[in-house]
């Protein structure tokens, strides 16, 4: 009630104000230092031999990695084909069909799952599918991605039906419609943009896995022939060109992985765009 | 109460009907016949089971996992309950229009109408059309939305959206209509245009109206329900039910004296 006591009560105020505002611009800094120097040190180094050559041998200048790029879209592919239908079919389960008790028991696991170091994934991969075939393949790799991918979008699915308001399900019912057209027809309709969201990002978040294919896809210096055989990756061509002792090889690792977040970055902002008029209840 | 069950006037008849949720008794006992195209008014306080009553009719109560029936529902002489009858044979029979209208936001107003045909197998354009055009004029919207028949249905003011619904509810052809609280939601002159549009209806349906809007019961209605508590309170011509009720209950509320 005093002046003093008013002033400190502002000057707390302030600093406070002051101190949230700090930590908030360390959340966004790294990805400005990411940004700067993948910009200053890759910009440069990217042209049309960096998309379209294969590298080079050791110590040679030039080349690209156009054979990785092309393995990551192959890699990202059969992810989806492995991990979109589960994880689709299961957020529907656990939405609209399901008890309680082991819709809570499968969403644990997912969420334990989701946190699951990825270098375990690799080792299970490697465990289920590189050494019954006695070799490292693009098929594992596009596998242990697929299988990150599916706790990924079974969550967001089922997040997105449950924002689907009941009235349809009943409207749908009442019509004598059976209750898998309702969910295939009225519900999944309705919040499909949703469902695409979800997959999307979760293809963007393994798009940059590294460690579950050292175990599984392995690398490889040439074009992709065979999903049975070795792949190469841009993550992959990332970490060994990165560790390599030459410096055109420290460029082009640069050059990946800027090429690398513009691919993430490209799919976010494909999110927003379909997140642009999102399907809204009407209440 | 003592119309034979087989009455082709009586297109519902309901025999000692229970209704529980888990062990929550809800409704108890209840015996009605449902006379065949008239207009059959449930009225009573907030909780009294009448909603649960009109979604035992078409079995949409099944939808809550705890919920359980005992009793007869007969729908012109099938009992809707009987082991080899599936709930969703039941519901194309007996239609249902909901207090919130609630058209498929991806779709547009013909798809509307058509969704219970289509997703049910039926592919000719032919038939389509004939029945869009025909729901939506039952429905007292045809001329409103004949030339926008392609736009999204939540295009539609809020009065426009929920005749569509009762326009979805009828191009499947039921023959029962269930409304809960149809109207509640919508303006005095929306409510005119639903109220004008049941008393139109009724020369081909049968319908069952929830409503808490007593003046609209004794409009729209022919027969009246008063339910309390779980309990079919009195069950009579409208007319007798406004005016000289027999039971003490239902006077007081349809006087407004509680409720």
């Amino acid at each position: 009630m005093t002046a003093p006591n008013h002033n400190w009560r502002k000057f707390k105020n302030s600093f406070m104000q002051t101190l949230t505002f700090a930590c908030a611009i360390l959340v966004v800094t790294p990805l400005v230092l990411v940004f700067y120097h993948l910009i200053k040190e890759g910009f440069s180094s990217i042209n049309l031999a960096f998309f379209t050559q294969l590298p080079k041998p050791e110590g040679e200048i030039g080349g690209g990695m156009g054979n990785a790029i092309v393995g990551t879209f192959v890699l990202l592919g059969q992810a989806a084909v492995v991990g979109v239908p589960v994880g689709v079919l299961g957020g529907v389960f656990l939405s609209e069909y399901g008890g309680t008790k082991l819709n809570w028991a499968i969403r644990f696991a997912a969420d334990i799952l989701n946190g699951v170091p990825s270098i375990n994934w690799g080792i299970v991969v490697w465990g289920l599918l590189v050494v019954p075939m006695h070799t490292y393949s693009a098929l594992a790799g596009g596998v242990v991605l697929g299988m990150m991918m599916i706790p990924l979008v079974m969550r967001t699915t089922e997040e997105v039906l449950q924002l689907v308001p009941g009235g349809y399900r009943e409207a749908a019912l009442a019509l004598g419609i059976s209750k898998w057209k309702t969910i295939v027809q009225i519900v999944i309709r309705t919040a499909m943009k949703g469902i695409v969201t979800g997959v999307l990002l979760a293809l963007a978040r393994v798009a940059g896995e590294t460690a579950p294919l050292i175990f599984t896809a392995l690398g490889n210096e040439n074009w992709p022939h065979k999903l049975t055989e070795p792949i190469a990756a841009m993550p992959l061509q990332i970490y060994n060109y990165a560790i390599g002792p030459y410096n055109d090889q420290h460029r082009q690792a640069w050059a990946g992985a800027f090429v690398l977040l513009l691919l993430v970055l490209f799919i976010n902002i494909g999110v927003r765009f379909l997140t642009r008029d999102r399907f809204k209840p009407k209440t | 109460m003592s119309t034979a069950a087989n009455n082709p006037n009586t297109a519902l008849t309901v025999r000692n009907l229970a209704v529980y949720f888990g062990a929550n008794k809800v409704l108890k006992d209840v015996s009605i016949d449902v006379a065949a195209r008239a207009v059959t008014a449930i009225i009573g306080p907030s909780g009294c089971g009448k909603s649960t009553f009109l979604r035992a009719l078409n079995r949409m109560h099944e939808l809550n996992p705890e919920a359980r029936m005992e009793g007869e529902i007969k729908l012109f002489g099938d009992d809707i309950y009987s082991r080899n009858v599936e709930p969703v044979v039941v519901r194309r029979r007996v239609g249902m229009v909901f207090q919130k209208s609630n058209p498929f936001p991806t779709m547009s107003i013909t798809e509307n109408v058509t969704v219970g045909l289509r997703l049910n197998g039926v592919r000719e354009k032919k038939i389509l059309n004939e029945r869009t055009e025909q729901s939506l004029r039952m429905a007292a919207l045809w001329d409103e939305v004949k030339d926008r028949l392609h736009a999204p249905a939540i295009s539609l003011s809020g009065g426009q959206q929920q005749r569509l619904c009762i326009a979805r509810a009828l191009a499947v052809q039921p023959e029962v209509l269930l409304m809960d609280e149809p109207a509640s939601a919508l303006d005095p002159l929306a409510t005119q245009k639903i109220e004008d549009l049941i008393l139109q209806l009724k020369r081909d349906y049968t319908i069952v109206i929830v409503t808490h809007n007593m003046q609209q019961a004794a409009r729209v209605s022919d027969f009246t329900a008063f339910f309390y508590l779980g309990e079919l309170v009195e069950f009579d011509a409208t007319a007798k039910i406004f005016t000289s009720p027999s039971k003490k209950q239902t006077e007081d509320y349809v006087t407004g004296r509680f409720g």
